[in-house]
């Protein structure tokens, strides 16, 4: 296979140049529509629970107004304020969208997602993770440092679980790659598989926790001893803030539009065509509304857990996942 | 297990319907509509207790449940100030307080307003002339609107947003 590849690039040099710049092309239009879609998925979470609560729900476009008035704010920083503080927004919003740009959202066949692997998307997290950390603490609140500290023992807990949940699937496909993942999914049966089944449902456990969702932290508390993400906003305002509630949305996503592609990849396009790549916006537009639903309902149902109780939810993650590997192992392998 | 879904199946939801507050909803689409004008749609508040006897943060809380629920006119409560757009403040403003006050004004990003709201905050009611408080909200902060009540009930609450949205 490898082999045919290379034999066949010389013979026609030109194209896979002008299909390279139309591939960049589609991979840029295809990242500015995930990152502007990142406020209407949280918006349609909103709305789905508004409903289950019996409450009338703001506009779906409430999202992108919140946006524009703080991007229209003027910034007041705390005097003590550093550097760090004041450059974390933009490299927690850069990195959160370098990782949106590196996964497949509607066509497998992106230059980006070809150079990059499920290692590297969960290194541009862990990258924004320990700026945003650093800018909880930078003020010296008492209130951003308890976020920072809780922040980071919970990503203790959820990136191993996280990477063991990746690399089930990857040793299912035989590679990290995620468009060579989803392909290789795709072709098989899913539903025959124990160890996918497992890493789904430890992946979507550790994609709770990392998008700050109940049971394991409340994106709308404002009860500042039980924060985690917002405990280290709080000090943010203006644009900053802005970027970074834009960057908690677009992770958010980032995570629904893993858990869809990976484990449920139909539709999904293969090749630049209109029709196939319609066909994906369509199946994922679809997909997410569902998931938007399952996630309004499962936080309708659960209330949020203690502190010290989110160890445990992360060890299950972590054991649903190695069990994953196991019965790959040791029924799948071979 | 079957008998018992089939009974929640035969009797369905027997939850009356809410009885609406017709004034309440018609001033609530008034004051979208301001709000989308003014502030293009979306704006925070930061309520702060000066010293309150807390009935004006119930009526206030009020503002958030289901049958009120302010958040669907574009408006919502946040957790720090300066997150916010507007400062709510209630109370006698205590000499404790009164600098915590000052505070959370100075740490809003312009543009910013103040409502005092209820009869302390106003500097009408009984406390503000005690030794322990330093008087109305506007001896401290410059106050853009006072709602009077005691305590304002979320419909007057709204009523003075609603001011505050035309002046």
């Amino acid at each position: 296979m490898a082999a045919s590849l290379v034999a066949a690039a010389p013979l026609d040099a030109a194209a896979p140049l002008a299909m390279n710049a139309a591939g960049w092309l589609l991979a840029l239009a295809q990242t500015a529509l995930f990152v502007a879609a990142a406020p209407l998925f949280a918006g349609w979470i909103k709305r789905v629970k508004c409903w289950l609560q019996n409450r009338q729900p703001p506009p779906l476009a409430q999202g992108y107004r919140d946006l524009r008035r703080l991007f229209a704010k003027r910034v007041r920083l705390a005097d003590q304020a550093s550097v760090v503080f004041r450059i974390a927004p933009y490299l927690v919003f850069g990195a959160t969208i370098l990782a949106a740009a590196v996964t497949p959202f509607l066509s497998v066949n992106l230059p980006t997602a070809a150079i990059t692997d499920a290692i590297a998307l969960t290194g541009f997290f862990a990258f924004a993770r320990f700026f945003l950390a650093l800018a909880g603490m930078d003020i010296g609140t008492a209130f951003g440092g308890m976020g920072s500290s809780r922040e980071m023992t919970l990503s203790a807990l959820a990136e191993p679980a996280m990477l063991m949940a990746l690399f089930t699937v990857a040793m299912v496909a035989s590679s990290t790659n995620l468009a060579t993942v989803i392909t290789s999914i795709e072709t098989q049966m899913v539903m025959t598989r124990p160890s996918l089944w497992f890493a789904a449902f430890g992946f979507l456990l550790v994609a709770v926790a990392e998008t700050g969702r109940i049971p394991v932290d409340n994106p709308a508390t404002h009860l500042e001893l039980t924060m985690i993400h917002e405990a280290m906003i709080l000090e943010y305002g203006g644009r900053h803030l802005g970027m970074l509630e834009w960057a908690a949305q677009l992770k958010l996503l980032v995570y629904a539009v893993l858990a869809i592609n990976i484990f449920n990849p139909w539709g999904i396009a293969h090749e630049d065509s209109a029709s196939a790549l319609g066909l994906a916006i369509a199946a994922m537009a679809g997909k997410l509304l569902v998931l938007g639903i399952v996630l309004a309902v499962t936080e309708t149902l659960q209330a949020k857990l203690r502190l010290f109780r989110v160890p445990v939810f992360l060890m299950l993650a972590f054991t649903l996942a190695l069990g994953g590997m196991l019965s790959f192992i040791i029924l799948e392998a071979g | 297990m079957r008998r018992i879904f089939q009974k929640i199946y035969e009797i369905g939801i027997v939850t009356e319907p809410v009885a609406r507050d017709a004034e309440y909803e018609r001033l609530g689409r008034e004051l979208k509509r301001r709000v989308d004008e003014r502030f293009r749609g979306s704006l925070a508040i930061r309520q702060v207790d000066a010293g309150s006897c807390n009935a004006c943060e119930l009526e206030i809380q009020a503002l958030n449940n289901p049958y009120y629920d302010l958040e669907r006119f574009g408006l919502h409560f946040v957790a720090s100030p300066r997150h916010a757009d507007l400062l709510l403040a209630t109370g006698p403003v205590s000499r404790h307080m009164e600098e915590a006050l000052r505070r959370t004004h100075a740490a809003m990003p312009e543009p910013r307003w103040v409502i005092a709201a209820g009869d302390c905050a106003a500097g009408r009611g009984e406390f503000v002339c005690g030794y322990a408080c330093a008087g109305a909200v506007s001896a401290v902060l410059p106050v853009d609107l006072e709602i009077p009540g005691c305590p304002p009930t979320p419909l007057q609450l709204l009523q003075g947003l609603l001011v505050l949205m035309n002046a």
